[in-house]
């Protein structure tokens, strides 16, 4: 496996494993993720998946080994040692996740421009967007929001000529080639075509997450009454 | 015992050393931003280098004590004073039942660390008291502390207890004015604050793809700190920075001190607050044992930059480790 080691400051090293979003790609990260996950190198302190890297925060002094070479060069040594003989097709089964969604009206103000912009009826866009088989690729940018990669070309809209202020959190939007779920009220640009009554992020659970990097993600329509009926403002 | 908050200043809020372990979800560490300074506060208390303390920024807040209780200010000198009498930073401190804690115009850098004997004490979410007030979870009820908030302490420690009676009466005796024990930590430790640092910067992933001329600026220039900046990263304007050619990057990992470069060309460094993850550019890494210089810099100071080694960077911060090690050594042989 083709593996680069870069230094991200003198607390992390970032472990390059591609130069695109792609499932095999992918793979790699959530093996190399998985694998780290399992078996922390000594001083190791987090672990950011991301597209195409792995990157490992640690404490240098509690890097072990000989101090004739720097805490740096040990880690890398420690990480090359440790990932040699990890593969990409031992891992785990993918969860799969389903949001239930109630599209457009009020909770998906964007829905019907989307809609116009690609000559399509609204029912259309929805029938798409529900259809379609979403991956996590990564969890970033803000806590619990989840890059989501598998939208069809055919919805695929560019984000709106000026932000929002606020968007709700579970609201669910379309940028560019991807779409997603809002997990907390948050400024954005994105094209809001429905939302979620599922909590995406919250700090009351154990894993405030909703979605991690390595799931697979369906969107489920759902009727207002059935949105409301779940609890949800 | 509990600290009654007269007045909250202009951002107080509880910090701690942040939480790990989470940024897989995006949840960002957080915590001191000038954590020299946190730690050595608790260090002056007897607490865990990890306890919880108030970070106070810029405009102090005012706190009133309802039982003597053991203190230090350490970090920026934000003008202390209790009861009248002025309190220096860097120096275990007892006040009586009563008193009031108040602040006065930044002397030195802009945050000041209240560390109390015992830690605050708020709840825990994700294994850390740090505030993170964009999502607002964290610290104290998620925001920043105000007027007519009572804010937990937890018990002193044995140690805590010993400091104070060093220089003092026991905590919870009765005494009529602050005392200031003599003694403090090594000038070494204190980190060399200034209004025109020159900070130093190990490469980043992206350094080589500056212009000759922005590699060149950027070790050369008085970058402005913006007003903008805040906890979760310092812009700094006056001098744009070039890439030789646009560069498309996939979001990946960011750190405490990466230097992204937007494309607008002003630089900005990521602080305690940041996200986990960034698209820029990383043109730089601020070495950890500088990133409190960062930290106390206010808006319209000037900072400077250097590159050093990652091996120099790295042996710097241990080196700060072991004297942090002896300093800790050193409090507990004497109590």
């Amino acid at each position: 496996m083709p593996m680069h080691f870069t230094p991200l400051g003198d607390h992390a090293v970032t472990i390059t494993l591609g130069d695109s979003i792609d499932e095999a790609t992918h793979r790699l990260v959530r093996a190399v993720s998985a694998h780290l996950d399992a078996h922390p190198p000594g001083g190791m302190v987090d672990l950011v998946p991301a597209f195409a890297s792995v990157a490992v925060h640690y404490d240098p002094a509690r890097v072990p080994g000989s101090a004739t070479a720097s805490p740096h060069h040990r880690m890398v040594a420690m990480l090359e040692a440790s990932l040699a003989t990890i593969r990409a097709d031992e891992l785990p089964p993918p969860r799969t996740v389903e949001i239930p969604v109630c599209y457009g009206g009020d909770l998906g103000p964007d829905l019907d421009d989307v809609a116009r912009q690609h000559g399509l009826a609204a029912e259309e866009v929805v029938r798409i967007h529900a259809a379609g088989d979403y991956l996590v690729y990564m969890v970033g940018f803000m806590p619990g929001f989840a890059y989501l990669g598998g939208l069809s070309d055919r919805i695929a809209t560019p984000r709106r000529p000026s932000p929002r202020t606020a968007v709700p959190a579970g609201a669910v939007g379309i940028g560019g080639q991807q779409t997603g779920v809002y997990p907390m009220e948050s400024p954005g640009g994105w094209n809001l075509i429905g939302r979620t009554p599922l909590r995406i992020f919250d700090i009351a659970r154990d894993e405030p997450s909703l979605l991690a990097t390595g799931d697979r993600v369906r969107f489920r329509p759902v009727t207002l009454d059935e949105y409301r009926a779940s609890g949800a403002p | 015992m509990t600290l009654r908050i007269v007045t909250g200043g202009l951002q107080t809020t509880v910090q701690d050393l942040g939480r790990m372990g989470h940024q897989g979800s995006a949840i960002p560490v957080g915590g001191a931003m000038d954590r020299i300074a946190l730690r050595i506060g608790n260090l002056l208390v007897g607490n865990d280098e990890s306890c919880a303390a108030l970070e106070a920024a810029l405009i102090g807040p005012a706190i009133g004590f309802d039982a003597t209780t053991l203190l230090a200010l350490t970090g920026g000198d934000l003008d202390a004073s209790v009861d009248g009498v002025g309190i220096p930073v860097w120096h275990p401190v007892v006040v009586r039942a009563g008193a009031t804690l108040r602040f006065g115009r930044p002397r030195v850098g802009c945050r000041t660390y209240v560390a109390v004997a015992g830690g605050i004490d708020v709840p825990p979410v994700f294994g850390s008291r740090s505030t993170y007030l964009r999502a607002q979870f964290g610290g104290y009820e998620g925001r920043a502390l105000r007027a007519g908030d009572a804010v937990r302490v937890g018990e002193p420690s044995r140690q805590g207890r010993a400091i104070a009676q060093s220089f003092a009466q026991s905590i919870g005796d009765a005494i009529s004015r602050p005392a200031v024990a003599r003694w403090s930590i090594g000038a070494s430790l204190r980190p060399r604050y200034s209004e025109d640092p020159i900070v130093r910067l190990v490469a980043g992933a992206h350094t080589d793809a500056l212009t000759a001329e922005a590699r060149r600026q950027l070790t050369t220039a008085a970058f402005r700190v913006s007003a903008s900046s805040d906890r979760m990263g310092y812009r700094l304007e006056g001098t744009e920075l070039a890439l030789r050619e646009p560069l498309e990057l996939l979001s990946e990992a960011v750190a405490f001190g990466t230097v992204q470069l937007p494309p607008g060309g002003a630089p900005i460094v990521l602080m305690a607050d940041r996200q986990t993850t960034g698209g820029y550019p990383r043109i730089g890494e601020v070495a950890s044992v500088d990133l409190p210089l960062i930290a106390q810099l206010k808006p319209a100071d000037r900072v400077r930059f250097r590159f050093v080694s990652l091996d120099d960077a790295q042996q710097m911060y241990l080196d700060q480790e072991q004297d942090l090690a002896q300093a800790r050594i050193a409090i507990t042989l004497r109590h």
